[in-house]
């Protein structure tokens, strides 16, 4: 079982299809659940504390945003944890309550600079698409198994 | 449910079945001998419990009809005040408009895996490209 990164990072279909093959999704939700169930983290609406600003210094510089930062700290372990990456591009709801687009860029960025297996698709719009989707995951996920049997 | 010494997972189980309600996913979970929490929702069930529970349940809906049950791992817990809209004041939750979205895809996703086995790769059609803002530009302002 490879932990697989997703982008989207929180994405349903994502998560659900590597965990379908016999994966680990390695998705936004279970940090934000590490973090909401840590004491000391429970001042609504934040889910952050002012120090994971300061974690994300790892992954961008300090002029940066401190929103990116303050995501990049939640992502970034999760690319430097992953066996292998999946990023889906033109997904129209990245943009949006996901974050902000350059983090997102910065996490594609950095999962992308990562010497690991690697897949990137396009987001289905269409039936076929969704065929070609499904296919293209699948068979990136089995290859994985297949190079674990092999070890 | 304390939630300090056991490793609770919340799990979202998103419905997009012709056979399968929601409210029979929900009646499958009722019918299990765990402790575990569960909501109704209009697009599935969430479930809150240990995780070894939450692990069984969610085998037992996807068994119901397995390419047409998508789950997740959700961060926060059904009512959690950060996120329950009946604390916030009303309005989506955050993060809704992100599921809505996906759900739409869904039956784009459940056919693609109903047909899995027998998709030949070499027999893909090519799907037209957006079209372009100029174009469309150009569409818009030409005189019909």
């Amino acid at each position: 079982m490879a932990k697989i990164f997703i982008y989207p990072t929180n994405s349903l279909i994502l998560s659900d299809l590597v965990e379908r093959f016999g994966h680990k999704p390695l998705a936004m939700m279970e940090k934000i659940r590490e973090k909401i169930t840590t004491v000391g983290v429970d001042s609504p609406p934040i889910n952050i504390t002012p120090e994971d600003p300061k974690h994300g210094l790892k992954y961008a510089s300090v002029e940066v945003p401190a929103g990116v930062r303050g995501r990049m700290s939640i992502v970034g372990p999760l690319i430097d944890e992953a066996e292998a990456a999946i990023i889906v591009l033109d997904s129209a709801s990245a943009f949006g309550c996901m974050g902000c687009a350059r983090a997102n860029e910065l996490t594609k960025f950095l999962a992308r600079q990562r010497d690991i297996p690697r897949l990137e698709v396009k987001y289905p719009r269409t039936e076929e698409e969704g065929k070609d989707f499904v296919y293209q995951i699948a068979e990136f996920l089995k290859s994985l198994s297949k190079e674990e049997d092999e070890e | 449910m304390s939630g300090e010494d056991v490793d609770e997972i919340t799990k979202i189980m998103v419905i997009d079945s012709d056979s399968v309600l929601p409210s029979d996913a929900a009646m499958k979970i009722y019918e299990s001998d765990v402790d575990i929490t569960i909501k109704e929702t209009c697009f599935g069930t969430m479930v809150t419990g240990p995780r070894d529970s939450v692990e069984k349940v969610v085998a037992e809906v996807r068994a119901l009809d397995p390419n047409h049950v998508f789950v997740k791992q959700r961060g926060f817990p059904p009512g959690d005040e950060r996120r329950c809209r009946a604390s916030r004041g009303g309005g989506p939750r955050p993060g809704f408009h992100y599921l809505r979205n996906e759900v739409a895809t869904l039956p784009i996703i459940s056919k693609a895996l109903d047909e899995y086995e027998t998709y030949n790769p070499a027999e893909k059609k090519e799907s037209p490209d957006k079209i372009s803002p100029s174009k469309l530009k150009d569409i818009i302002e030409s005189e019909l």
